[in-house]
């Protein structure tokens, strides 16, 4: 029993950790491609007859020599900083009106009973079913031909903050609804406005749902490309994703530059995860919430 | 300092009517309790003097304004809410203070206030404490805290100690009536627990839902002292609703002369206070109500005036000083109280019980009014 009950248990980690390996791989090839010092997308040259010991080596994401060169040459002698200060301005411009739209609209949508409040929710929902590819030409009709908001933050902004806001309105929505009435009608008799009540209480009790909303909004405008390259025509106003891509564009292939590029846009993300992580599991688990 | 005045308050959400004809005042410094079974609008007028609910018809006078349209926030009244309501992201001196930062008091004397309510309360340890971290009883106090603090000049209860256990419900009962009888602030108090009215109020209002569309019909059944419920209900409703356990109602017979009453085999004389109506009513039916402690057994009792019914026992609920006998004569089951510690009958055994006939109460059939 007990032996069966281990080999059981030894299978399902090997499957494990098959998967996660399967998962990890292409992560640790951009990190040893990062820290390679070269441009090329293998990190070993193989010889003309390699033996087995060799071929192996040459599929391990370790690279050859160790440099942070691309990391320096990135930052110093390409414009990636500048492509970062971009998308670190459009992203948190898109958090901000992002949620502070979302919530509003959201603790509305919770509370008041008013005529299309049904039908408003509704499409937002169908507005989440079209992928955003879909969206591309109206947006650009809308943004850069009648708002002529191309090539600028603020075009962006209103285009992210508009893809993220339906997906923020019902999980904030959602959440807004588990804070018992209770507590408004106690706080309206203790003599709070309408404005106090949604600042005071319940933006502090929605703190879970609105970190998760936040990074949500954050997340959509900083890994997006499509939007961004149409939108963005001068480089000096790449996003970091659209820079990204100009390293191995039509006339140049530099994949160390690449992956360097992408550790660096990856790292605030990373970050943010680990910091919102305890919210981002209570506000998971919303409507469990007492 | 106020007192509350309904002048035909009415309620209805759509078609829908959930209050009417609602008269009555709550003296100022009174504790006034609404009692009434689920869903009969208690909340609701509760919430309508609150002004948490609009009012449909009628008037609604605080002291001597009429507060129809006015704000909750300036009818000067606190609210204790069925479940506290307290704000679960401050601690229980925010809790408290809320009220006062939000009036923009200085700093100073909601310092004072808070700690003086606090120390009422037992709350003085607590002041750091967010709400998860407090028992239920705790949570009451702050809730309590919440509203003597403001020191408004009416405070209104909706069914405060129904979250909590059976004790504590006990040891609140006494603390919130004490409570008020210190600050003597004019109180309305909700609840369906009869228990409750009875050792709280000054004065019990029963309700129940409007039950017609007579436009006279209304939720209020009767309103008056504890003991005015207890011995001289006004219909069969409050007959029925107050004292545990319920009255007898029974079908009964006036003779033709409407000196005694037909009930069962035997003849009773009908009490002095019911002989002028029963005169009137003479040879018609009535409804005879008699609470079980008029029902005794013959060796324990020391009744003037009594009448013997024979019944068989059908359930017997032994309580330690006392217990409740349920039996059955003809085809209605009787509820009565035995004293004895000694020899119980047991089930299907035939009794005989004596009914105290002084203690009866007539009600018309009909329109179910005390006969007077
Ligand atoms: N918003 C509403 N819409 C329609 N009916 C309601 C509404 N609120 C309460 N009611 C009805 O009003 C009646 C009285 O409710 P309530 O005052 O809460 O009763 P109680 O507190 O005595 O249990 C109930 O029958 C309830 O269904
Ligand atoms: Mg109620």
């Amino acid at each position: 029993m007990a032996d069966m009950k281990t080999n059981r248990h030894i299978l399902l980690h090997a499957v494990l950790v098959c998967f996660t390996v399967l998962a990890l791989y292409p992560v640790f090839w951009v990190l040893a491609l990062s820290f390679s010092g070269q441009q090329s997308v293998g990190l070993i040259d193989l010889p003309n007859d390699p033996s087995f010991f060799e071929r192996f080596r040459a599929i391990l994401p370790v690279p050859a020599h160790w440099s942070v060169s691309n990391f320096t040459e990135v930052w110093t002698e390409q414009s990636f900083g500048r492509w970062l200060w971009n998308s670190v301005i459009i992203s948190l411009m898109t958090t901000v009106l992002g949620v502070f739209l979302a919530c509003t609209a959201a603790y509305a949508f919770s509370r008041f009973r008013f005529p299309g409040r049904d039908t408003g929710m509704l499409m937002f929902l169908v507005s989440q079913m079209f992928p955003g590819t879909l969206m591309l030409i109206p947006l650009f009709i809308i943004i850069v031909k009648q708002l002529e908001l191309g090539n600028t933050y603020i075009g962006l902004v209103i285009v992210y903050a508009t893809t993220a806001i339906p997906f923020c309105v019902w999980m904030l929505k959602g959440y807004f609804d588990t804070i018992p009435y209770d507590i408004e009608e106690s706080a309206i008799i203790d003599g709070a406005s309408r404005l106090t009540i949604f600042w005071r209480i319940i933006l502090p009790l929605a703190k879970p749902a609105i970190a998760i909303t936040a990074l949500f909004s954050f997340m959509t405008a900083w890994n997006e490309f499509i939007l961004a390259s149409v939108f963005m025509e001068s480089e000096a106003n790449y996003t970091a994703p659209v820079g990204l891509r100009f390293f191995v564009g039509g006339f140049s292939s530099q994949w160390g530059y690449f992956a360097a590029g992408s550790v660096i846009v990856s790292l605030p993300v990373v970050v943010l995860f680990l910091q919102l992580q305890k919210y981002l599991i209570s506000g998971l688990t919303a409507g469990s919430v007492k | 300092m106020a007192s509350i005045l309904f002048e035909g308050l009415g309620k209805n959400y759509g078609e829908t009517e959930v209050i009417k004809n609602l008269s009555f005042s709550v003296n100022d410094g009174e504790f006034m309790v609404f009692v009434g079974p689920s869903g009969c609008g208690k909340s609701t007028v509760l919430r309508m003097i609150a002004g948490l609910e609009t009012i449909s018809a009628g008037q609604l006078s605080i002291g001597d304004r009429v507060v129809n349209d006015v704000h909750p926030k300036d009818r000067d009244i606190a609210m204790v809410f069925q479940s506290y309501a307290l704000y679960p992201h401050m601690n229980v001196y925010d809790n408290i203070a809320f009220g006062l930062k939000i009036r923009k008091l200085p700093e100073d004397d909601i310092r004072q206030r808070v700690k003086a309510a606090a120390e009422l309360l037992g709350l003085d340890q607590l002041l750091e404490r967010k709400p998860k971290a407090l028992s239920g009883g705790q949570r009451q106090r702050v809730a309590l805290g919440r509203a003597i603090v403001r020191n408004p000049s009416v405070f209104l209860f909706d069914e405060p100690l129904s979250n909590l256990d059976a004790e504590l419900r006990v040891q609140m009962r006494a603390e919130i009536s004490k409570l008020q009888r210190r600050l003597n602030t004019t109180t309305v108090y909700v609840t369906h627990d009869q228990v409750e009215a009875m050792t709280m109020g000054h004065r019990i209002a029963v309700m129940r839902p409007i039950s017609g569309h007579n436009p006279l019909d209304t939720n209020l059944m009767q309103c008056g002292t504890p003991m005015d419920l207890y011995d001289r209900p006004d219909n069969i409703f409050v007959a029925h609703f107050i004292g545990t356990p319920n009255m007898n109602i029974l079908p009964a017979m006036l003779s033709d002369d409407g000196t005694s009453i037909h009930l069962f085999d035997g003849q009773m004389p009908v009490s002095d206070e019911f002989r002028q109506a029963a005169l009137a009513m003479r040879g018609r039916k009535v409804m005879l109500g008699i609470r079980p402690e008029h029902i005794g057994a013959a060796h324990e009792v020391d009744w003037p005036l009594t009448q013997t019914v024979q019944g068989k026992v059908e359930m017997l609920e032994p309580l330690g000083h006392e217990a409740i006998l349920h039996f059955k004569v003809a085809d209605h089951i009787l509820v009565g109280r035995l004293h004895s510690h000694g020899r119980l009958p047991a089930i299907g055994d035939t009794v005989s019980m004596q009914l105290k006939c002084d203690a009866m109460h007539l009600f018309d059939p009909v329109t179910e009014q005390r006969l007077r």
